[in-house]
């Protein structure tokens, strides 16, 4: 099952690419169709249930490079199903909001886009090294051609940075997960890239220390923090609109992925000692990402802006590494990764109407185009941390959590509390309020942006006032994932319900 | 009729969801029925569960929703609980909340955006519904927040001007700084106690904490950093008066009557934290006397009528805050109910002055509406008395309770003075509006014409602006620890005498002028101290030069991330290697050859010198 939800998407992309020659719609509904499929295989599992023991919900294992014990070794706990469900949710976005916007070459644009989304499937349900990071470079590469051949203006430049610094970081992590390999090789006498084996190689702190910061490195460029965030805001402004969905909304989760399924588990002995550095890099994002969301005139700037300092947030709150803390990232991803959509989608519309994101040249559309500020008006309030929107839960959570680890950087990143408003209204004023500066005779939403945005509110909306669905998805993660750290211990997953994972644990 | 409790901020949301789906679309008659009949039935409902309540025992009631969030050891929901506190500002809330909105519907009826107006409005009552009925913190943070925004967007109704805007902006960004110290005191509340349920964390409070404990001080100080944003006391008072731009019913019912309160019922509402903290509370009567006072001075100056209320409003709730602070908790709510009551009267006044007078706001340029305007003169007459507290108007009642209180605190005579000097400063800028703009030969260009919508409000308003005193919900289930305080003779003939003292001088410097105001700002001290006066005490400027401008300067001169210089380096120096070396391929061979022996030369020299 979890081998097929990756397997639609990459054929699907396929298909996709040669349907173009029957039409110009052709594509577009066949990724639509693609993504549904993998919607209704996620179903069971959500309607399952949720155990309070066990955490894997399903897994696959196949042999592939038996000579260095690599194995095609996928698995889901609750964690990666938020995020699955979360990726193929904003799949759909970025095809809706494609269905216009895109004109030229459609065939390969949905191959690239679903090539991309399977190549997320696949990070967040590797639990073999070397297949994460082939799936960690499968979803760079489509991403690439996203921006470089369907960006906008200065398309070229952003896609070689986000190539280069994508590219350089996973270098490192390449790096590390072979030295990690190496090392475990050395005291066991095995060569294997398996997740749970390679959580027991036993390391010296130095060495961790180092391994630490090439996979830290990695994701945090992915994630972003600062200060390697600088490519995000150039590829996030050039890309389409359905690109800065997924860049926006799933690929940025990777990095949160990354940092709480591999760097956390993996180093505990030096995590502990580096969590002050890591948490201060989370607030220095909140803030600065903030006040530089706060000075920009480009709408899909800001918003990209605004997306490094909700990370911030995730940094914080997953080295805080206790219950609410890790509850509320997850909330955080989930919800960031709605409302930035949204908000994406929205400034490709409106660039889309009035061929220009410049807020300088924008003002009162909220006479001509009452549906779309309204919505603009939403999300802006959800990503400013409204009570009673999905963006809050997390990062009150983050916060609660965070507050009985560290005090002083808590009330610091709670400052972000007082910038969000500053950027987030100031959108809202440039581009909707006031007086309308030049006239604009264009079109409010229609059907179909209606629908696809409608369901974006629903979500916000499902996510700030009942998350409760949604924390006990992930509930027996974070207990599982506590566990391992206070007993010292690395990580003791328990069983599978099938038991294929059952001779992993360890003794 | 308990049980339906959640049905009365139901029925405003629903409201709400009303307006919003039919996407102004809705024919314009219909949008008052579902606008103010949606606060009405909650009103009703209100007023019968209110009767329940009271002819039972006061016990306290809980209704459990559903679980909102629940993480580990934390655990926080939907639920409600009315005690008399709650069920006195759900009162408030739904009963003078619905006539501000029988108003509007006459006040609004040429706006274009009507629907949109009755939707945020109803917004607002469902999220101070919420707040005022919420069992536990997180809850009142949402209902905190809820109202913050409907407060932003009700400022910033009129978006085409672009001042509107600011003046939203600044409202919503420094009461939000108060709500990132509340939130801040929320999580040290949970670290410490290990709950944000509002009763239980006082138990525990008072159970871990002894009197004068550091961590219960810190706690009480965030959460009234909360309270003074919301409730526009120093150091956070400087965004009520331009919150004015908003439309007056809002000025009536948001920056009154209801939201600005808040603060005083956080306080009220965890009165056993703070009286754990006796330094924060003496902080809190410090800051409702200091602003009561400044404000007052900054009301004698202002121009706008609406301002002048504003001012006048931040006074009042500096009383509040005095009250608190001098652990007179039922007497700051009572305050709170019969202010809600005569400036709701007041500022519905000043609306219907405003609406027959061709949108003016400068009193100066009123006068002799006495005649002309009769409903909205004897509304400020009724108003302005039970503002000034001239006896046996509701204001009368609330307001000598609070001076009564302070002075028999500890260290109270100072409080009480301050008090005092406020009522009479009350007394001078409250006449002194009445008299510019009402007095005088008759103004020929204005003409009443409020309808029923608007006429009747001012009409029952007016009746508990005069009469409201006379009752006041018995509180004592809730502080069940307060003594009433007495005055002196002496104090309470002072006391009393300060407004009319103000009144009195109102009537020499602006009705027979026998001194007219001129001659005191005309020397040189007096012009400074009335224009420093009528800046608000330079607060703007202090922030604008203290804070804005350095964030906007930096955020300015940061646009294009110092952070993306350096790989912007790396970029040019990769750029300029590859120059360098790409000049070195000449295709030439003897420099081949040269450099090829160089190098040999020097590789082999190292090799020998080493």
């Amino acid at each position: 099952m979890l081998a097929a939800l990756i397997l639609i998407l990459v054929v699907g992309g396929l298909v996709a690419w040669l349907a173009e020659r029957y039409g110009a719609n052709a594509p577009r509904w066949v990724a639509a169709v693609a993504l549904a499929l993998d919607g209704v295989l996620l179903v069971p599992y959500f309607a399952r249930g949720f155990p309070d023991v066990g955490v894997w919900l399903d897994d696959v294992r196949w042999r592939w490079i038996p000579r260095f014990g690599i194995s095609f070794h996928l698995g889901m706990d609750g964690v990666s199903l938020l995020l699955i469900a979360l990726t193929i949710f904003l799949g759909f976005m970025a095809v809706a909001a494609s269905w216009t916007e895109i004109k030229q070459r459609i065939g390969f644009f949905h191959f690239n886009l679903l090539w991309t989304l399977a190549g997320v499937l696949g990070v967040f349900l590797a639990l073999d090294l070397f297949l994460f990071f082939v799936f960690w470079e499968i979803m760079i590469v489509p991403m690439y051609f996203l921006i470089a051949l369907w960006g906008h203006e200065n398309r070229a430049y952003a896609a070689i940075k986000f190539f280069l610094f994508t590219q350089v970081s996973g270098l490192l992590m390449l790096l590390a997960l072979v030295v990690l390999a190496i090392i475990h090789y050395r005291d066991s006498g095995v060569y294997t890239f398996d997740y749970f084996d390679l959580l027991q190689t036993n390391l010296e702190v130095d060495t961790a220390l180092w391994l630490m910061l090439g996979f830290f490195i990695a994701f945090t460029v992915k994630l972003p923090g600062v200060p390697f965030h600088t490519w995000l805001p150039d590829a996030h402004t050039q890309a389409p609109t359905g690109g800065s969905v997924i860049l926006a909304g799933v690929m940025l989760k990777t990095g949160a992925y990354g940092l709480l399924r591999f760097v956390i588990p993996f180093f505990p002995e030096v995590v502990a000692d580096f969590s002050p550095v890591a948490m201060g890099l989370g607030v220095a994002g909140i803030l600065y990402g903030g006040m530089l969301a706060f000075a920009q005139s480009d709408m899909k700037r800001l918003v990209a802006y605004s997306s490094i300092s909700h990370m911030g947030f995730v940094l914080v709150g997953l080295y805080a590494w206790n219950a609410a803390a890790l509850q509320g990232v997850v909330m955080t991803l989930l919800a960031h990764g709605v409302s930035s959509a949204a908000l994406f989608m929205l400034a490709g519309s409106v660039q889309e109407r009035i061929h220009t994101r410049d807020m300088g040249r924008m003002g009162g559309l909220w006479t001509d185009v009452p549906r779309m500020a309204a919505i603009g008006l939403f999300f802006s309030v959800a990503a400013l941390g409204m009570p009673g929107l999905g963006n809050f839960i997390g990062e009150f959570l983050v916060l609660l959590g965070a507050y009985r680890v560290d005090a002083p950087v808590t009330a610091a990143a709670a400052l972000g509390l007082i910038i969000a408003p500053v950027y987030s209204l100031i959108l809202i004023q440039r581009a909707f309020h006031g007086g309308a500066r030049e006239i604009h005779r264009i079109r409010d939403f229609g059907a179909r942006e209606l629908a696809a945005m409608s369901l974006l509110i629903v979500a916000t909306v499902w996510m700030g006032v009942y998350p409760q669905s949604m924390l006990n998805v992930s509930d027996a993660w974070v207990k599982n994932s506590l566990k391992g750290w206070q007993e010292g211990i690395v990580q003791t997953y328990s069983k599978p319900s099938d038991g294929r994972l059952a001779n992993r644990r360890r003794p | 009729m308990l049980k339906y409790l959640a049905l009365v901020p139901l029925f405003p949301l629903i409201g709400f969801l009303i307006l919003v789906a039919s996407q102004g679309n809705m024919p314009r008659r219909w949008v008052p029925w579902i606008g103010a009949g949606s606060v009405g039935v909650s009103a009703v409902l209100a007023a019968l569960i209110g009767v329940e309540f009271l002819s039972g025992s006061f016990e306290p009631y809980r209704q459990m929703q559903w679980t909102w969030m629940r993480v580990a050891d934390f655990q926080s929901g939907f639920s409600l609980y009315l005690d008399a506190l709650s069920l006195n500002m759900m009162f408030v809330v739904t009963g003078v909340g619905f006539l501000i909105h029988v108003y509007s519907v006459g006040f609004m009826a040429d706006d274009a955006g009507y629907a949109r107006f009755f939707a945020y409005m109803n917004l607002f009552v469902f999220a101070m519904l919420i707040l005022v009925l919420a069992d536990n913190l997180v809850l009142l943070y949402l209902g905190w927040e809820g109202v913050g925004l409907c407060s932003y967007l009700l400022i910033g109704f009129w978006y085409d001007n672009p001042e509107n805007g600011a003046a939203a902006r600044k409202a919503f960004v420094m009461t939000r700084v108060g709500d990132t110290a509340m939130a801040i005191g929320l999580f040290l509340l949970f670290a410490q106690l290990g709950t944000l349920d509002i009763q239980s964390l006082m138990q525990r409070a008072a159970a871990t904490w002894p009197v004068g404990s550091g961590l219960a001080a810190l706690a009480a100080l965030l959460l009234l950093g909360g309270a003074v944003g919301k409730s526009a006391q120093l150091p956070l008072q400087t965004w009520l008066p331009d919150a004015m731009a908003g439309p007056t019913p809002i000025s009536a019912l948001i920056h009154a009557a209801t939201m600005v309160t808040a603060g005083v019922y956080l306080i009220a509402r965890t009165h056993i934290l703070f009286e754990l903290a006796p330094a924060v509370l003496q902080l809190v009567a410090v800051v409702g006397a200091v602003t009561l006072l400044i404000a007052g001075f900054t009301a004698l100056t202002q121009r706008d009528i609406k301002r002048i209320l504003a001012y006048s409003t931040i006074s009042q709730i500096g009383y509040m805050f005095l009250a608190l602070g001098v652990a007179a908790f039922s007497s700051a709510i009572f305050h709170l109910t019969t202010h809600a009551y005569f400036k709701a009267l007041l500022f519905l006044a000043a609306g219907a002055v405003i609406h027959s007078y061709h949108h003016e706001h400068d009193i100066f340029r009123m006068g002799g509406l006495r005649k002309r305007l009769p409903i909205a003169f004897w509304s400020f007459v009724i108003g302005s008395a039970a503002l000034t507290a001239l006896p046996f108007t509701s204001g009368y009642f609330s307001k000598h309770e609070i001076l009564a209180s302070a002075y028999q605190a500890e260290n109270g005579v100072w409080f009480w003075a301050a008090g005092t000097l406020g009522a009479l400063l009350t007394g001078i800028y409250s006449f002194r509006l009445l008299f510019i703009a009402f007095f005088g030969p008759e103004n020929e260009h204005a003409s009443e014409h409020l309808g029923f919508a608007m006429g009747i409000p001012l009409i029952l308003l007016g009746a508990l602006a005069l009469f409201g005193g006379f009752v006041s919900m018995p509180l004592g289930s809730v502080f069940p620890r307060e003594q009433p305080g007495e005055l002196g003779i002496l104090a309470a003939i002072v006391t009393d005498a300060a407004p009319f003292v103000g009144v009195g001088v109102a009537v020499l410097l602006y009705l027979t002028r026998t001194y007219p105001a001129e001659t005191l700002t005309a020397p040189r001290w007096g012009e400074m101290l009335h224009r420093f006066w009528f800046s608000g005490w330079g607060f703007d400027w202090l922030y604008g030069k203290l804070l804005v401008d350095p964030f906007r300067w930096l955020a300015a001169l940061n646009r294009g991330d110092i952070v993306d210089d350096v790989y912007r380096g790396v970029a040019v120096a990769s750029q300029y290697a590859h120059r360098a070396f790409a000049a070195t391929q000449t295709g030439q061979l003897r420099w081949y050859v040269a450099a090829f022996t160089g190098g040999a030369v020097l590789a082999i020299a190292l090799g020998i010198l080493s």
